[in-house]
């Protein structure tokens, strides 16, 4: 799963450029589904299992990144951030463009460091490498490994994606009819329109995004929060786009008891999921989550837990596996 | 031809400028558009006047293409009548608390004119930085005495307007209020003269943009676009104020293609085709440099299954204030660039990815 999860994060896929993920996962799924397509904001949908309802496992492939705004003559580049980024910590960042070509982040000189802004900041490619305004560059890093602990950019979301795509690979049977759905523009709003458009199609019986979460297992981490690193796949009650629908969440935790896994309990106070569009398709979806702990999310460095990682995919096998209880 | 189509686009343009169309009370507009527009047009629950234009080829599988310019603008609404005979008011959208004092308005469908008080310079503490009044503090005075007396004209309820004329300043350029959207309402209208063989065209001229894409949202569910594009008229700050590269856009240089907004990031198979479709045709355009705004199209992108959508927009300085401005010549371009693009369109099909 390691070596998945390194290519998932190595490739290049910010908010409405995610072609490079999808390619790379549809490839990964090649024959160990029963079929797959992509449809107009570029959702790729693949299928498996029974005739029974139809469930919805969401993770989504864009990334964060910088859209390049403006070149100058000298070839610096001014960006638009896409997707939620602090400036903080940005200069000195190396980025990549697709096709590899590396810029690093350069700042302005500023009297105060709290006048630093993303307008004061530009990327320098080094030398007139082509790139014209359109163009979108992601954190240049690679995976690494600490232990059990993983280090990477996009951890957010290439671990979910990772996660569906190996519970496609190892799904034997279900009575359910199971969509994995690799969303696009999770992480621009204002509703994730991947998700959204994807799941009025499909009009799934229950939805389940598989996403990061924030953990409060660092020093003064604020919100406190429960949720750490290394505690096993985490159950989510709440976030700011959902409360998860009561027997979505009973189901995946008991499936977790079923799977032996364990599991924690998540309020994420700050931030949302493709369950939250999912939720508030057509008639209503009942929808959960299941929350992979990653620190720093949204920084080129986000850490996570690979145990937490596998314990998701063993918790989604068992869920997956029983049919759908009623509501 | 360029000239009399110029002058039919600006003639059209100063009568929707002038017009009043505050979000929700759209029918000025609407009833002026209606003139103009011929064949299958209809009016939804909201108020967006929909245009279908069937394909005149008359092709099976016709691509079905949503254009959408929204008719409404940003403005006031009278929230209550003071014992004093002024009227207190809520901004409809988003309009800068900067330009607000001194303000001349006109209120309700008679168009009865009024200002927004400020108090004289003179009675500024002397050094002292005038402070910058929040819209609940401020009154539109309208001349009456009393209560009894402004409610014989006016009630809580009445939209008011900027109180200004369309005119044209330099040479080709055009000073008015609302050209976000009037701008787009005019180069839709134009576009909808043309003829588009394989193509399946739905204008939608909608309503409350300004408040949260709310007509576009309900129109896209009823077309079912498979390819969106929002015609509109977009943030341009190309003066001293900024440097170069924060401009956005600029006047004069074309109409702005975006990249993405804080509500749709445009479907690169259709980016590239209208880039495609400006440079075969030796039409200007720019590429709009910034990430922040939104329109239409985020509504279309996200109707039903989703939609490609993209954004062809009329830079214009000075938006949601008392008086923008924006380039003839660039809304002209606007029109020939839709020409070209929908002509193309009908020549190769959309792919909405390689």
């Amino acid at each position: 799963m390691l070596d998945l999860i390194d290519r998932l994060t190595r490739a290049h896929g910010p908010s409405g450029r995610e072609d490079e993920v999808r390619r790379l996962i549809a490839a990964e799924l090649g024959s160990r589904v029963d079929g797959m397509r992509t449809d107009a904001l570029g959702n790729l949908i693949a299928w498996k299992g029974g005739d029974g309802p139809r469930v919805m496992l969401a993770a989504h492939m864009d990334e964060i990144g910088f859209m390049v705004t403006h070149a100058d003559d000298k070839g610096f580049l001014r960006y638009a951030v896409v997707g939620g980024m602090g400036h903080v910590g940005l200069p000195g960042q190396r980025v990549v463009f697709p096709g590899g070509r590396v810029g690093v982040i350069g700042a302005e000189p500023v009297d105060e460091p709290k006048d630093l802004k993303h307008e004061k900041l530009f990327i320098d490619p080094g030398t007139d490498a082509g790139i014209v305004v359109g163009d979108v560059a992601v954190f240049h890093r690679p995976l690494e490994r600490a232990g059990h602990r993983l280090i990477g950019k996009a951890l957010d979301d290439r671990l979910g994606c990772a996660v569906l795509v190996e519970v496609a690979r190892r799904l034997d049977a279900s009575p359910n009819r199971v969509f994995f759905v690799f969303t696009v523009q999770e992480e621009v709003g204002p509703t994730t329109a991947g998700s959204l458009t994807a799941a009025y199609g499909l009009q799934p019986a229950w939805g389940v995004a598989v996403d990061v979460t924030a953990t409060g297992d660092t020093p003064k981490a604020r919100p406190p929060m429960e949720v750490a690193l290394g505690k096993g796949p985490a159950v989510k009650v709440m976030d700011q786009s959902l409360l998860c629908h009561p027997r979505v969440r009973q189901a995946l935790e008991e499936a977790a008891g079923a799977a032996g896994v364990p599991f924690q309990r998540e309020i994420l106070e700050r931030g949302g999921t493709d369950a939250g569009a999912i939720a508030l398709t057509r008639e209503g979806v009942p929808a959960g989550v299941v929350s992979l702990p990653t620190r720093y999310v949204h920084s080129p460095s986000e850490m996570a837990d690979l145990r937490d990682v596998e314990g998701a995919v063993a918790l989604l096998l068992a869920f997956l596996s029983k049919p759908l209880p009623g509501m | 031809m360029e000239v009399n189509g110029g002058d039919r686009l600006r003639e059209l343009l100063f009568r929707l400028c002038d017009a009043r169309s505050v979000s929700g009370d759209e029918g000025e507009v609407r009833d002026i558009l209606r003139q103009e527009l011929n064949g299958d047009v209809r009016t939804d629950t909201l108020g967006n006047l929909l245009v279908r234009r069937p394909d005149p080829a008359g092709s099976p599988e016709p691509v079905r293409v949503m254009l959408a310019a929204h008719q409404d603008e940003v403005g006031f609404m009278v929230t209550r009548i003071e014992k004093d005979g002024r009227l207190r008011f809520a901004v409809v959208g988003g309009i800068d608390p900067r330009v607000l004092p001194g303000l001349a308005v006109l209120v309700g469908a008679d168009r009865i004119p009024g200002v927004i008080g400020v108090g004289p310079p003179h009675l500024l503490e002397p050094g002292a930085k005038p402070p910058v009044p929040r819209a609940e503090e401020l009154l539109i005075d309208v001349g009456c005495s009393s209560r009894e007396d402004a409610e014989r004209s006016f009630k809580v309820g009445d939209y008011a307007v900027f109180a200004t004329r369309a005119r044209e300043i330099g040479s080709g350029l055009v000073m008015a209020k609302a050209l976000d959207d009037r701008a787009g309402c005019a180069v839709l209208v134009e576009v909808l003269r043309g003829e588009y063989p394989g193509v399946e065209l739905h204008g939608a001229f909608t309503v409350q943009e300004e408040l949260g894409l709310r007509g576009a949202r309900v129109a896209a569910h009823a077309i079912a676009p498979q390819v969106g594009v929002a015609l509109e008229g977009t943030i341009c700050a190309d003066g001293p104020a900024r440097e170069e590269p924060h401009w956005v856009t600029r006047v004069g240089a074309g109409p702005a293609l975006s990249l993405m907004d804080r509500t749709s990031i445009a479907n690169p198979a259709l980016l590239d085709m209208l880039q495609g479709a400006a440079r075969a045709d030796g039409i200007p355009f720019q590429l709009r440099r910034s990430a922040m705004g939104g329109n239409d199209a985020g509504a279309m992108s996200r109707a039903l299954e989703g939609a490609a959508t993209a954004s062809v927009s009329v830079p214009c300085r000075y938006l949601h204030g008392p008086a923008s401005v924006a380039s003839l010549a660039d809304m002209a371009a606007a029109v020939r660039l839709m020409n070209a693009f929908l002509r193309e369109l009908s020549r190769t099909g959309f792919r909405s990815r390689p």
